[in-house]
């Protein structure tokens, strides 16, 4: 597993490299844990399968931004454009008639997917500062859109008469949620799988270090531009899933999904759980929408003002201090295990 | 024709007064606050409050909106903001949005969630016709109030020695330290008077923008454009930036109300495409 500082030869120098990376991607036990839990919840407790279906949905959401933020450093104001483009696409298309679920989340994704190609390249330009405002621009610009285009999404009234058929053909969306809980966290646990393998494969570490140093990864011959664009894409893809599934399983779309607050929301999520690790994306989700049930529990209209504190507070201890706190627990339940990124 | 370019124009003027404490903050400083327009309402609160509940004259309320709006703000800068100049971007967005959703939901526990009317005095309402083009009174009033402001923090910048001093902290805070310039200073009070300024633009735009809990959010963007098409290297870009959104604004609403506000967002995105630092940078910065 050590890697040999200076490899006698090529086919050695490759050998490494893969032992490295495989080393990387093994799973570990805590994971497969997770995901057994995480489907034993289907067959327990019933009453709260449509807030854990929502917390799916969320986090799915919130994995799709990490790969942006968190692997490729891209910091984006306007994520919910693609999670509304997926929720309209599924929604519209839904309402004329085809109501098949996994078809729709598959047109879905790939509308986004273009979307997001296309953007991206509008993201390649500029520093931190151009980029918020093209992200914030672009889901401002398709919320007008979807605002005074009632014609197609039903304007500020929202998406009517989404009729979505049965899940496979055969289970039929229940009231308690039963099914749409399964369905996303299928979905989930889907691109997870195929996440992980992204971000430790090359490419995924291409992604990290254009994040760390853009000039340097492309002085060791990376081709950065082709790199973001790509993983925009992606990015834009799954968030688009996230927001078919969204539609799909609540049969409605409104404006909301497109508002500013689930692009605020989002970024919330994803750095309460810790940004570039994944995971990091379900542990945030999980926690910002207790969070959220509780304070809103407490003090029913004002909630966002604690949500509001609790991130000011977070950003004035410092992400980085909490991240520390996170991987000393981490630590010291798993002795043996090195830190997940293994970041010096 | 032309009275849509005179609403468009005082638009733009009061967006200039909104957004000039941004150019500062994020254009000169590099902090991104996305909580700018969270002072502007707070302005706009307290001249409502004043009128309402102490019986204040409208043009009264005007400094009182400045004032405590920078109180406010020099408060927050010496207390939360200072800890994080420097830090990266993230960072400083999470903590705005942040400060935006406290102020949101601060603004509806005091205010309720319902939009806020603001009486004008007699003397400020009406229109009146100069060769043909109406020209409303109060729109007028505001274009002479900013004007003369915007004349005004022009000549504080080139001519003051408090504006050599902040163009010096802001090229390089290290330097300006070294020359004796007290750079905590000069920032804490750029940002006292770009909050004050938010204050009064908020206080004076609530007849026109509307004055909600939703306010910082809703014009969040604008006061983006503003900066960001600017570009940061004097005060005189962001004021163009200022008028032409305004009269784009005006206008677009008024010509193709089916598109509204798309313009505004497609013409931003094409100009940070084409000049990603802004229309009016410095060239080689």
């Amino acid at each position: 597993m050590t890697m040999p500082l200076l490899p006698t030869s090529r086919a050695d120098a490759v050998a490494s490299a893969k032992a490295f990376l495989g080393a990387q991607s093994r799973v570990r036990p805590l994971e497969i844990a997770f995901w057994l839990l995480a489907f034993a919840a289907l067959f327990v407790g019933r009453s709260h399968h449509l807030l854990l279906a929502e917390i799916t949905i969320l986090a799915l959401f919130a994995v799709s931004l990490d790969l942006i933020l968190g692997y490729a450093g891209i910091v984006s104001l306007g994520h919910a454009a693609f999670f509304g483009l997926g929720a309209y696409a599924a929604g519209i298309l839904a309402q004329s008639g085809h109501g098949d679920p996994l078809s729709g989340l598959v047109v879905a994704a790939g509308v986004a997917a273009v979307a997001g190609f296309v953007s991206s390249f509008l993201v390649l330009r500029g520093a931190d500062l151009t980029r918020l405002m093209i992200t914030l621009g672009v889901a401002s610009l398709l919320y007008e859109a979807a605002n005074k285009m009632d014609w197609l999404t039903g304007g500020a009234d929202g998406l009517q008469g989404i009729l979505i058929g049965p899940l496979l053909g055969r289970f039929d969306f229940d009231l308690y949620g039963t099914t749409a809980f399964a369905y996303a966290l299928g979905v989930l646990f889907v691109v997870m799988l195929a996440l992980r393998v992204v971000v430790h494969s090359p490419f995924g570490h291409a992604l990290r270090a254009i994040r760390d140093n853009r000039l340097r990864a492309r002085a060791v011959g990376i081709p950065v531009e082709r790199r973001l664009v790509a993983v925009y894409t992606l990015s834009a893809a799954i968030a688009g899933l996230a927001g078919a599934l969204s539609c799909q399983t609540t049969a409605f779309v409104s404006l909301d999904v497109l508002d500013f607050h689930r692009s605020a929301e989002v970024l919330l999520v994803l750095v309460i759980g810790g940004s570039g690790r994944l995971y990091g994306a379900i542990v945030g989700a999980v926690v910002f929408r207790f969070a959220q049930d509780v304070l809103s529990a407490m003090t029913p209209q004002y909630w966002q003002f604690w949500v509001g504190l609790g991130l000011v507070i977070l950003v004035l201890i410092g992400r980085d201090r909490l991240d520390d706190l996170g991987r000393a627990i981490v630590a010291r339940i798993l002795p043996a295990r090195r830190s997940p990124e293994g970041t010096p | 024709m032309l009275t849509i370019l005179f609403d468009g124009i005082s638009t733009g003027m009061l967006l200039f007064v909104l957004a000039v404490g941004l150019s500062v903050t994020l254009g000169l400083m590099n902090f991104v606050n996305l909580a700018h327009g969270a002072f502007a309402m707070l302005g706009g609160y307290v001249t409502v409050i004043a009128m309402q509940r102490f019986g204040v004259p409208f043009l009264a309320t005007l400094p009182l909106a400045f004032l405590i709006a920078a109180v406010v703000g020099v408060i927050l800068e010496r207390t939360l903001y200072v800890r994080l100049y420097g830090r990266p971007h993230l960072d400083q967005v999470l903590f705005s949005i942040g400060l935006v959703f406290m102020a949101i939901a601060a603004a509806s526990w005091a205010m309720g969630s319902s939009p806020q009317n603001i009486r004008l005095p007699e003397e400020l309402k009406g229109r009146f016709d100069v060769f043909g083009v109406g020209i409303g009174r109060y729109r007028l009033f505001l274009t002479v109030v900013c004007g003369v402001l915007a004349v005004a923090l022009q000549l504080v910048l080139s001519e003051t020695r408090f504006g050599s001093r902040l163009r010096a902290a802001v090229d390089d805070a290290r330097v300006a330290r070294g020359l004796g310039i007290d750079v905590q200073t000069v920032f804490a009070l750029t940002f006292a008077v770009g909050s004050g300024l938010a204050g009064l633009g908020g206080a004076l735009g609530a007849e026109i923008l509307g004055l909600d809990p939703g306010f910082p959010v809703k014009y969040m963007i604008f006061f983006l454009i503003v900066v960001t098409v600017g570009g940061s290297s004097s005060i005189v870009g962001p004021f163009l930036a200022a008028l032409m959104l305004g009269i784009a604004d005006v206008g677009g609403k008024y010509f193709v109300p089916e598109i509204g506000s798309f313009v505004i967002y497609a013409l931003m995105i094409a100009v940070l495409i084409v000049r990603p630092n802004g229309l009016f940078a410095r060239p080689g910065r």
